[in-house]
C-alpha cells in the first residue's frame, strides 16, 4: 500500500513523500517501512512501541488507536507530524 | 573507513555523500552535508540547530567556520575519537523526531546514522518503562579499547558501543542496578510530583574513563550525583560525600546532588573536580571526600556554574565560568559581567580572566560548553547560549570572539584532527 510521510522523515526516503510498504497491522507496516528505509521507525516509535509525542498515524483519515490496529491493502495510510522545538 | 566498516548504503545506516563545492546548503535535501575537516585544531560545537566546526592552525589566529551539519537537529554533543582522530559522533534529535547518533569515520566528510541508537530494553516486571528522550553525552572508552564508546541519555541511561557508535547496548550494571529506581524515578521529590531533572530533563552526563584503568568509570546524573564503578560498569556506588544538595531536606545526602560537570584529571586520575549546582568541588580519590574549593571564590561572584575545564597537564589548574545562582537563578554572569575564573593552586585562590570579553553580557555557558585544548600555552574556549564562541590562546589571559551568530550552544569540544 502507499504510505504518505511528513517532511521531516523524507531524508530516509530519498525525499519521496509517498512510499510503498505492507503489513496486516500498523505495527507491521512500520516494521516494513523500517526494512525499506532503515532508521525511520525509531524516529517516530519509541523502544516501548509507542508513537512518539508529535507523531500520529491516520488510516483512511482516522487516527489509529494503536500499533496493533489491523489494516487492509486498500487503506490509505498517512503519517503526520507536528513540528516542535522552536 | 576501516576494513570492518560496512560498505556505503548497505547494512542499515544511512549515508550522506560529501557535496564538494555546492554553494548553498539545502537543509531538507542535505541534512548531513560533509564538512571535510582537514588536519587542524577543531572546535566541535553542538547547538540547538545543528553542529558547527571551527578549525584553525596551531597558532589559533584564524578560525574557519564550517557550514552547519544536520541543520535543524538539536545536537547536545559532538565528540572526536582521540584514538583515531577521525571518527566523529553527534548526539542528535529534533523537537519532533526521536533521538539518534550520527557518525563519521572520515572527519566529517560523510555521515551515517547509527544502525541501533541508544534505547532502553522493554521494562522488566516492577520497573518503569523507560524511553530515551535524548542522547546527551558521548565519551570514548579507554585508549586500550579502540572503537568502544559510552553514551549518557535523558532520562538517566548508560549505553556502550563496541563498533564506533554504530550499535549501542544498555549498560545493565547501571540501568538495571538494584538501586537504580532509588537513584532515578523513585527519588523522593519525584515521587512527590516535583518536575524531573533540570530544564532538559534528568540526564546522565560526565562519563569519565580513568586513563590509568579501563575498569574504573565515573559518571554523574543531574538528580542523584556522582557514581563510580571499578569493574567496567557492572556495579556502581554513589560518591558524593562532602558535596551539598541544599535544595533537599537533608543537605548532604548519600545521593540526590546535582553535579553539572565532573572531570577526572587525564594525567592524575587521583584528582577529580566538579562544578555542582551547589558549588565547585575537588576530591582526592584516595581520601574520597569532596572539598568545596569554590568557597575561595570572591563572595560577590559565588561558585555556581555549569562547566569546569581542566588543564591538560597540570592537575592544579582549572577554569570555571561563574553564573548568577542567586534569587531565581538567572544563570547569567553575576551582575551581567562575563568572566572566566582560573585557579592554579587546586582551588586555594582564583583569578578573574575577562580581558577582551564584553563589559556586559546576559548569556549562559552550559555544562558541556567550556573546554581546553592540549597545546602549550593551553587554549581555552567557551560557547554561549547566545551563539557566540569565545577563545583564548593564552590560558585565559585574553579573549576574542571566534564565531558569532550561531544558534544556542549546548556543547563545545576542542580536538586535534588527524593529518
Amino acid at each position: 500500500m502507499r504510505v504518505s510521510l511528513p517532511q521531516p522523515l523524507l531524508s530516509y526516503t530519498d525525499q519521496r513523500r509517498e512510499v510503498e510498504a505492507h503489513g496486516a497491522t500498523v505495527g507491521e507496516l512500520l516494521d516494513d517501512l523500517d526494512r525499506r528505509h532503515p532508521g525511520l521507525r525509531f524516529r517516530i516509535v519509541n523502544e516501548q512501541d509507542a508513537l512518539r509525542p508529535h507523531v500520529r498515524v491516520f488510516v483512511n483519515r482516522r487516527p489509529v488507536a494503536g500499533l496493533d490496529q489491523p489494516i487492509l491493502e486498500t487503506d490509505e495510510v498517512q503519517i503526520l507530524q507536528a513540528l516542535s522545538g522552536g | 573507513m576501516s576494513a570492518s566498516e560496512p560498505p556505503p548504503n548497505t547494512g542499515g545506516g544511512r549515508r550522506w555523500e560529501p557535496l564538494g563545492e555546492v554553494p548553498a546548503l539545502d537543509p531538507l535535501r542535505h541534512p548531513g552535508r560533509g564538512v571535510a575537516l582537514g588536519p587542524s585544531l577543531a572546535l566541535l560545537v553542538g547547538t540547538k540547530k545543528g553542529a558547527f566546526f571551527l578549525t584553525a592552525g596551531p597558532g589559533r589566529e584564524r578560525w574557519t567556520l564550517s557550514e552547519p551539519a544536520f541543520l535543524g537537529h538539536i545536537v547536545h554533543h559532538a565528540v572526536l575519537d582521540p584514538r583515531d582522530r577521525r571518527t566523529l559522533l553527534l548526539a542528535a534529535r529534533t523537537g519532533h523526531l526521536g533521538p539518534t547518533v550520527f557518525r563519521s569515520t572520515d572527519a566529517g566528510k560523510s555521515w551515517r546514522e547509527a544502525r541501533r541508537p541508544p534505547a532502553f530494553p522493554k521494562a522488566p516486571a516492577g520497573r518503569l518503562p523507560q524511553v530515551v528522550e535524548q542522547v546527551f553525552f558521548l565519551a570514548p572508552a579507554h585508549a586500550s579499547e579502540p572503537g568502544a564508546w559510552y553514551a549518557g541519555t535523558t532520562p538517566e541511561g548508560l549505553f556502550r558501543s563496541e563498533d564506533a557508535g554504530d550499535t549501542w547496548e544498555p549498560v545493565a550494571g547501571f540501568n538495571e542496578h538494584a538501586r537504580y529506581p532509588e537513584w532515578t524515578y523513585d527519588l523522593p521529590y519525584r515521587l512527590a510530583g516535583q518536575p524531573r531533572g533540570g530544564p532538559d530533563g534528568p540526564m546522565l552526563h560526565s562519563i569519565n574513563v580513568d586513563a590509568r584503568d579501563p575498569d574504573h568509570l565515573v559518571l554523574a546524573t543531574s538528580d542523584a550525583g556522582v557514581f563510580e564503578s571499578t569493574d567496567r560498569g557492572r556495579d556502581w556506588r554513589p560518591l558524593n560525600t562532602g558535596s551539598l544538595a541544599t535544595f533537599l531536606p537533608d543537605p548532604e545526602p548519600e545521593f540526590g546532588q546535582d553535579p553539572h560537570s565532573v572531570k577526572l584529571h587525564p594525567v592524575d586520575s587521583e584528582v577529580w573536580y566538579q562544578q555542582n549546582h551547589c558549588g565547585i568541588y575537588r576530591m582526592e580519590r584516595s581520601i574520597g571526600r569532596w572539598v568545596r574549593i569554590g568557597e575561595n571564590m570572591p563572595p560577590e561572584i559565588g561558585d555556581i556554574g555549569f562547566d569546569i575545564a581542566l588543564h591538560p597537564r597540570d592537575p592544579a589548574t582549572v577554569w570555571v565560568f561563574p553564573m548568577d545562582g542567586t534569587q531565581v537563578w538567572p544563570r547569567t554572569s553575576p551582575l551581567g559581567k562575563p568572566a572566566v575564573y582560573r585557579t592554579r593552586d587546586s582551588g586555594k585562590s582564583w583569578e578573574r580572566q575577562d580581558r577582551g570579553l564584553p563589559r556586559r553580557g546576559w548569556w549562559t555557558v552550559k555544562r558541556q560548553a567550556l573546554a581546553t585544548d592540549a597545546l602549550d600555552p593551553v587554549g581555552v574556549y567557551f560557547g554561549t547560549t547566545s551563539g557566540e564562541v569565545w577563545g583564548s590562546a593564552d590560558e585565559g589571559a585574553s579573549w576574542r570572539a571566534v564565531a558569532s551568530h550561531l544558534p544556542h550552544i549546548y556543547s563545545l569540544e576542542a580536538a586535534e584532527l588527524a593529518a
